[in-house]
């Protein structure tokens, strides 16, 4: 179903292609920052990573509409494996945030509105993995995580405004403006590129987890044709 | 539109019947509430004037405990006797059941929050008189809000293997801006600050309400299953 656009080890090359490339463009191409030196360089992964897990849960909704609508394996498919991979970019987030934070801010972490609903973002990918791995059988378990699956991204934008009029009410410490408050020409053009390149790689993941997923529900149907006939 | 109502109407009676009966869920939600504002207490040990501060959160934490016991418990009452598959079986509407389920969560839950204010009020020598209206307001909107969706993840959790800690793992994720809401809304209607931020607070959780019933209305025959 998904990619079938162009095969496997074409994706894989460039995958590694475009992230080389990225490497070669964070590192030399980018201008330096005149106030946070070399350390902003982190900012290429950590918002490339973010905007990559929003993609992913918005994947994770569409999985599950599509699961309700037609019940198409596929779809649950979908859902479980953006699910998955998700999780993994978020993370991502949620550790190079800190990292770059202490240098720069002084502080680890701070309960802004953009973190808040990073963070929440990542327990909603959270509960989604563990109901997958806490339900008993197939067909329950896709449609009770579709359940939640839609419920959870529904959410997302009325998170977003709760958290936004919540932190203009309570004034953080002055930091310094986010990232992409007007980025320099050069910055953007980096920025876009390493976006590019994870997307790239998180589709890899995503076609290597649905392989995985056909293969195992293939099996299933194998053991049970074999049972049937024994 | 009227047979529907009168189908809550008795799965509503139904489970409070058995609630009256026993009266094992309000009263344990109830101690449990007041044992959460009892630990607050004696973690935070607010002093006197610092008590308007501490209260709207101190309330919500120990409604958002207390709601879970609830919810959990309105589904575990069901996994005897297969009474679960009893009502997915039966001829109603699933959303139906679900509406059912929240009003008798909320009843609970109101119970439980009003023994909680009270013994708050008594505690903490604070009168919530001044700001009444606005303050049941505020409650009534943020608990519906809060039942509307812990009566699906309690349906959803219900079919887990983990049961009771999945509820609290799946829900609080999503009700995270009910809760931001409600927070900050009591604390302008217990300050007595009537401002057009409250009014978006409590719009907000109108609106949070409003959604969440009717997506959990329409998704609940998927979490009843087949």
């Amino acid at each position: 179903m998904l990619g079938k656009i162009f095969n496997s080890r074409v994706h894989l090359i460039l995958t590694v292609a475009w992230l080389l490339a990225a490497i070669y463009m964070i590192f030399i191409y980018a201008p330096n920052e005149a106030n946070q030196g070399e350390v902003y360089r982190i900012i290429y992964v950590h918002v490339s990573s973010g905007w990559t897990a929003f993609l992913a849960y918005f994947l994770v909704f569409l999985g599950s509409v599509g699961y309700l609508v037609n019940r198409s394996p596929q779809a649950d498919d979908l859902a479980h494996a953006a699910g998955e991979v998700g999780f993994v970019f978020v993370s991502c987030v949620l550790v190079t945030g800190p990292l770059w934070a202490k240098p720069i801010w002084g502080i680890w972490w701070t309960w802004d509105a953009r973190l808040t609903l990073t963070f929440i973002l990542w327990l909603l990918f959270v509960s989604y993995l563990l109901l997958r791995s806490f339900v008993a059988d197939s067909p329950r378990a896709a449609l009770l995580s579709a359940v939640v699956g839609i419920i959870g991204f529904v959410d997302v934008p009325i998170d977003f405004m709760a958290i936004r009029w919540w932190r203009t009410q309570h004034p953080q410490p002055v930091i310094l403006g986010g990232p992409d408050s007007g980025l320099p020409p050069k910055m953007l053009i980096t920025l876009l590129f390493t976006w590019g390149a994870f997307l790239l790689l998180f589709f890899w993941f995503l076609r290597l987890r649905l392989e995985l997923l056909r293969m195992k529900r293939e099996v299933s149907g194998l053991r049970r044709e074999l049972a049937i006939e024994a | 539109m009227m047979r529907s109502l009168s189908l809550i109407g008795t799965l509503f009676a139904k489970d409070v019947r058995i609630e009256w009966r026993q009266r094992e869920t309000v009263a344990s939600v109830c101690v449990f509430g007041l044992l959460v504002v009892l630990i607050f207490h004696f973690g935070f040990q607010p002093a006197g004037e610092e008590s308007p501060r501490v209260l709207p959160g101190l309330l919500w934490i120990a409604f958002a405990f207390s709601g879970i016991l609830s919810f959990n418990r309105s589904f575990e009452a069901e996994r005897e006797n297969a009474c679960l598959e009893g009502l997915y079986l039966a001829p109603v509407d699933p959303g139906l059941i679900y509406l059912a389920k929240l009003l008798v969560n909320l009843l609970f839950l109101g119970i439980a929050e009003s023994v909680i204010v009270l013994a708050t009020a008594v505690w903490y020598n604070f009168s919530f008189l001044p700001s009444f209206k606005w303050f049941v307001l505020i409650v009534f909107l943020g608990t519906f809000g809060y039942a509307a969706v812990g009566a699906t993840f309690a349906a959803v959790s219900a079919n887990t293997r983990m049961r009771e800690v999945m509820l609290p793992v799946l829900q609080f994720p999503v009700v995270f801006p009910l809760f931001i809401a409600s927070v900050e809304a009591t604390r302008s209607a217990l300050s007595g600050n009537i401002s057009p931020e409250m009014m978006s607070w409590i719009k907000l959780l109108a609106g949070f309400a409003v959604i969440f019933t009717v997506l959990s209305y329409l998704l609940f025959e998927y979490v009843m299953g087949e």
